[in-house]
């Protein structure tokens, strides 16, 4: 769940230390902490769920990633290409064995489990659908797998697609499918074996812009349904804030933050972190050009819709002021007080809370205009179309 | 220039043997019970030496292709051999290994009483041998060429390496098998060095079409003419085959 229009503890200091907690943004029910690496190791495991720490040797490349997660969250492990993001989930699926570390499942070893036999579900990145059978095929291949009968196993399958929509499609060869329709096999052939883990490889990456609007949204929706552990995969900052609940940064075979994904934006550690995550994203009800948040906060955003719909812009469309601007033509208006502020090379990233909390981005000598410091209060300005709106 | 040389070098011989054709006598000598006994045996022993090519050379195609191992260069080697091996070389070194003083051949005798040489078994042996190593080539290749993350997801979905290689491999790679077979199939057919040193020339037991034609051209050339016509029609027969189901679809 994305939970960006609650309160935030503004009174949070500076940002040095204020990433290993951060209660504002836990969703409920959601008993990960902040750990960091070093920290999941010693933190006692869930009664349910996956704790792991994850160390594959290869070669030069290290990966050494410690992930922890409560039944019904969703971690999106984020980071640029090589990161080592891939290895990681190839090692929690049994595909690549872990060199040092551990893996629990619902207090289960799992470490040296083959793939075979380990609650895992997978949904590949080009989705790897066998190409030979049908998409009913493809999905009762699982639990036929697990000793059902054909009959039964087709039943299930059938009980699957039905409920990702696919009903109509469950005779065609995957090779006769879209792009949507594969990767909603996928997910229906990775459920279909009730996996206590479903792990999902770069799920939007094969789709095109168009298709992946609508992919993502539906995806939120199985995946918040998902009463299990998922770990998604994503090089897109865009699909991990609006899919996961909780952001695990990756750089070079090493956590380097983690967090709620709003969190993340508006406090980022790194100046890699800022630039990747660089991104105010909120869910609420649109109306028009008018989107409710949860929270109360309106924002006014380029494209006109109606029901539930997510907004997002990017720090650097907020214009800050010291006095309540008269005369400017941004649509958006809010009083914000400033929590904390990070350099990143030439930029200062500001963390607001207030009637909408936000990062916001500007150049140090603007900052030094402005007289920011923590508690300072500001007004925030957004062009309407500098913000994209798009359906839950 | 030198192309259409090269072309007619190919053809010409072909030609010929359709022009010497004794189109006449034809149907008689087709008809003999040689012919039938040699043609019966040929198609039987090469079907029966390519199915023994894919149950043993499928599984090694698939080690070859999929598992890395210390010296599996070696053993590539090792299987392609018999590729450029002269096949009378490959007779008489299956006479040495599975012959009745042979280095195993000594012990089937003695301990079960199987003498493979010089019986119809032996010329399946034989061919086999010639012809496995087309099909191992073609089945490898098919496999490289496949993707290896099919079985991957099929192991995340709960199956074993077996059944991912039945259930998904398997039916992936079934063009490329085919195709193999068909090489192995014709390949075998033809066979004559390896079958006559290993299995003699009996005929209605190790007498196979290849065999018969030789013998055939030293006593009634114009039946070794036919016998000749007969194999190219099932040639052609085989290429035609696999152009249309084959080479175009893939």
């Amino acid at each position: 769940m994305i939970d960006n229009t609650d309160n935030t503890n503004n009174t949070a200091s500076t940002a040095s230390t204020a990433n290993i907690e951060n209660t504002e943004n836990i969703a409920p029910g959601d008993t990960a902490d902040g750990n960091t690496a070093a920290g999941a190791d010693a933190g006692a495991p869930a009664a349910g769920g996956l704790d792991a720490r994850l160390v594959v040797e290869r070669g030069a490349f290290r990966l050494d990633v410690a992930l922890t997660a409560a039944p019904g969250d969703v971690v999106a492990l984020l980071g640029p290409n090589g990161a080592g993001k891939t290895t990681a989930l190839r090692a929690l699926a049994g595909l690549v064995p872990l060199s040092d570390g551990h893996l629990r499942l619902d207090g289960t070893e799992l470490d040296r489990t083959p793939p075979e036999a380990r609650p895992v579900g997978v949904v590949f990145q080009d989705y790897l659908l066998f190409p030979h059978l049908t998409a009913l095929d493809n999905v009762a291949f699982g639990p036929r797998c697990q000793g059902a009968s054909k009959a039964q196993a087709r039943e299930r399958a059938a009980g699957w697609l039905e409920r990702l929509g696919l009903a109509e499609h469950a005779g065609a060869k995957p090779r006769r499918l879209s792009g949507g329709q594969a990767q909603r096999v996928a997910l229906a052939r990775a459920l279909a074996t009730r996996p206590r883990l479903l792990l999902l490889d770069e799920p939007l990456a094969a789709l095109d812009a168009r298709t992946r609007l609508d992919v993502r949204a539906q995806l939120r929706h199985h995946l918040a349904d998902f009463e299990a552990v998922a770990v998604l995969v994503t090089h897109d900052p865009l699909d991990a804030m609006v899919l996961a609940d909780h952001l695990v940064v990756v750089e070079d075979g090493h956590v380097v933050q983690e967090g709620a994904p709003s969190h993340i934006a508006r406090r980022p550690r790194t100046d890699y972190i800022a630039h990747l995550v660089g991104l105010n994203l909120y869910r609420g009800r649109a109306e028009g050009h008018t989107v409710r948040l949860d929270g109360g906060a309106a924002i006014t955003a380029g494209e006109e819709l109606t029901g539930p719909a997510f907004v997002a812009f990017p720090p650097s469309a907020v214009t800050l002021h010291r006095e309540r601007p008269t005369g400017s033509s941004a649509r958006n208006l809010w009083r914000c007080e400033v929590a904390g502020l990070e350099t990143h090379g030439d930029r200062i990233r500001a963390d607001l809370t207030g009637e909408l909390p936000l990062a916001a981005d500007l150049t140090t000598v603007a900052a030094a205009e402005l007289g920011l410091h923590p508690g300072v209060t500001v007004w925030a300005t957004v062009k309407a179309t500098q913000t994209h709106a798009y359906r839950d | 220039m030198p192309a259409l040389i090269g072309l007619a070098f190919l053809v010409l011989p072909l030609v010929a043997l359709l022009i010497r054709a004794p189109w006449t006598s034809m149907p008689e000598l087709l008809t003999s019970t040689e012919v039938w006994q040699a043609l019966r045996l040929s198609l039987i022993c090469a079907t029966a030496a390519t199915l023994v090519s894919m149950v043993i050379g499928v599984p090694l195609a698939w080690l070859l292709a999929r598992v890395e191992f210390p010296g599996r260069g070696l053993v590539r080697a090792l299987v392609t051999l018999p590729l450029v091996l002269p096949p009378v070389v490959g007779g008489v070194a299956l006479l040495m290994a599975l012959g009745r003083n042979g280095v195993v051949g000594q012990w089937l005798d003695s301990w079960f009483g199987i003498t493979l040489p010089f019986t119809t078994t032996g010329v399946i042996l034989a061919e086999a041998f010639v012809a496995m190593p087309f099909l191992v080539i073609s089945v490898e290749g098919t496999l490289r060429a496949a993707d290896p993350r099919y079985e991957e997801a099929a192991t995340t979905l709960g199956a074993s390496r077996f059944t991912a290689f039945r259930r998904v491999t398997l039916p992936l790679i079934a063009p490329g098998i085919a195709a193999g077979a068909v090489l192995a199939w014709a390949r075998a057919l033809g066979e004559f060095g390896a079958t006559i040193t290993f299995a003699g020339n009996f005929p209605g037991r190790t007498q196979t079409m290849p065999l018969a034609v030789y013998l055939a051209l030293q006593s009634d050339p114009e039946a070794a003419i036919a016998l000749s016509l007969v194999l190219l029609a099932v040639s052609v027969a085989v290429l035609a085959g696999l152009r249309d189901r084959w080479m175009t679809a893939s």
